[in-house]
């Protein structure tokens, strides 16, 4: 995304053909140069891309020019976000063959997901698993969902979410060095595992 | 419900009696959340759209949320009333620009907002006033809870809640808490706060979210995660960064105070003259000002002006809000010259036209 703000000065604000140097000292280190000619910068962009930052500052009719100009990078959404990324993991002639999958449930193709970021129905999900395990691994650093899930899934389901669930717990009480939550995590998740065990394996 | 009647009003989630609310606006969490039996709006035909959205019409219905909740038919809605709605944070932009049946349920007192047929069957968002992460999340959870008793959502073991867009998968959440940093933004070190942000993979957003570049010294801090962390965990990791942050503004508006105060108040004061003098004001200039009064008011040079009217400016200047406001159209040039009676009027005249 990119962030852009003025100096800030009301009345500078209030036209575009304002003196430039009329406020320059009121901010000690307001006295920046344009970074494309020699007068004063009056706007401060700065872009935020891929993890880095890079601050601008230009003066207001090199801002103009550089805030329209064609390849300036537009803020990026999440669908937009979306397709950068399946591109950016995917190898392009690997792309052209995943472009033919489609989603028997709701007709949509790998390739329109591609485009718009945004898919179809919710047994896309499995209809493109291979492809979207990499993307969210990507995305969001994890393939496994732990926090809160529906009530209405079976007892045992619910009893496996929540063994996810307090595994995940014990995994950051440890890296907190929260010794006293971890041994308790330790036995409700031996609690839940007996349950389980006896949930999923009756008596022959 | 009827657009007019909130012409004149404005949500609770302004009035600044939340913690902390001197710097941050206000705490939102939403979820996204889909039925299991439908395709996603964005593939659904006209005819399912409709099914979906009579049917979450109808959960709605049976859903406790305190002082009721109001329908809005946003689809056979005017452009300038989804605009409307827009501006005051109650619907997205691509919920008022899409098209087909949808609409959204809001709570007497603005705080709670489910959209239907946005990118996703249903969008659950909790507004409060101030740093109130905990209160947002009781109550989204909440009717997140009493929703899912009537509704089969779309969820898998693995991958949790399945959204539209893979970016919102897992728990389907995002936390965000809007700030109000112009200290931070007069001294550039604001460009620090947005590395730090960037490095714990947090976003930083305009006013109005995606997209929108900062409005008015306003930035929204949300998380970008949703998959593999609980949702407790998000808000945590949220509600740990924000008072460093909220130290941070607070610290260098002392520092502006202590070793600028003339110019400061200088600053304050001139934006102000502005804005109750204006004859004609963009809502840019107006955004821009008001929020240096708003720091004049916290910091004490300025003492005839309330916050929470404040904080309401910025929403009701802007162009659908002054249009409802005049209840006629009204072109760019003539906005701004009702823009700036507007100001006048409930700077130095009271509020008189709020009675």
């Amino acid at each position: 995304m990119r962030i852009v703000f003025r100096d800030s000065s009301p009345h500078r604000h209030a036209t575009a053909n304002y003196d430039a140097h009329a406020n320059i000292e009121k901010w000690p280190d307001m006295k920046k140069k344009c970074s494309r000619c020699p007068k004063p910068a009056t706007l401060h962009i700065t872009e935020l891309r891929e993890g880095s930052v890079s601050p601008l500052h230009l003066c207001e009719s090199c801002a103009h020019e550089y805030l329209s100009s064609p390849d300036a990078p537009e803020p990026v959404s999440d669908a937009e976000q979306v397709s950068g990324k399946m591109a950016e993991i995917t190898a392009d002639d690997e792309l052209e063959q995943l472009d033919q999958l489609t989603c028997p449930s709701c007709g949509i193709t790998f390739q329109e997901f591609r485009k718009q970021g945004r898919l179809g129905c919710p047994n896309d999900y499995i209809a493109f698993e291979e492809q979207l395990i990499p993307l969210l691994e990507n995305i969001h650093g994890e393939t496994q969902h732990v926090g809160k899930f529906p009530k209405r899934a079976p007892d045992s389901s619910q009893r496996q979410y929540r063994l996810i669930k307090l595994r995940n717990d014990l995994r950051t009480a440890v890296e907190d060095e929260a010794y006293e939550d971890a041994a308790r995590l330790r036995d409700e998740i031996q609690t839940v595992e007996e349950e389980l065990g006896e949930f999923d394996a009756p008596d022959d | 419900m009827d657009m007019d009647d909130l012409t004149h009003t404005s949500g609770e989630w302004l009035r600044a009696n939340g913690p902390d609310s001197d710097i941050v606006i206000s705490s939102r969490i939403r979820l996204a959340r889909n039925l299991a039996q439908f395709p996603f709006p964005n593939r659904a035909d006209d005819s399912v759209r409709a099914e979906v959205e009579s049917l979450l019409r109808e959960t709605l219905d049976d859903i406790p949320v305190t002082n009721g909740l109001n329908y809005v038919d946003v689809n056979t809605l005017e452009n300038i009333d989804r605009q409307f709605l827009v501006e005051r944070q109650l619907i997205s932009r691509e919920h008022a620009e899409s098209h087909g049946s949808r609409g959204v349920g809001i709570s007497g007192e603005e705080n709670v907002s489910l959209m239907i047929n946005e990118e996703d069957h249903l969008r659950i968002q909790v507004l409060r006033s101030g740093f109130a992460l905990d209160e947002c999340w009781a109550e989204v959870d909440r009717i997140d809870n009493a929703i899912e008793e009537r509704a089969t959502y779309a969820f898998s073991e693995q991958l949790g809640y399945l959204t539209a867009c893979p970016t919102n998968a897992g728990t389907g959440i995002r936390v965000s808490v809007m700030l109000h940093l112009p200290a931070l933004v007069i001294t550039k070190e604001i460009q620090q706060v947005f590395q730090a942000l960037q490095k714990i993979s947090l976003a930083v957003r305009g006013l109005y979210g995606e997209g929108s570049q900062a409005m008015g010294d306003f930035y929204q801090i949300s998380n970008q995660v949703t998959l593999g962390r609980s949702e407790e965990k998000l808000i945590a990791e949220i509600k740990d960064v924000v008072p460093n942050i909220i130290a941070y503004e607070r610290r260098v508006r002392n520092t502006l105070v202590k070793e600028n105060r003339e110019k400061l108040h200088d600053q304050v004061a001139r934006a102000y003259g502005i804005l109750k003098n204006a004859q004609t004001i963009s809502s840019e200039e107006t955004m821009h000002l008001l929020s240096s009064v708003r720091m004049g008011i916290n910091l004490g040079l300025i003492d005839d002006l309330e916050i929470p009217t404040v904080n309401e400016l910025f929403i009701h200047t802007q162009p659908a809000h002054l249009q409802k406001l005049r209840q006629e159209s009204l072109e760019s040039a003539e906005r701004n010259v009702a823009r700036a009676s507007y100001l006048r009027l409930r700077l130095t005249g009271g509020d008189v036209e709020r009675n």
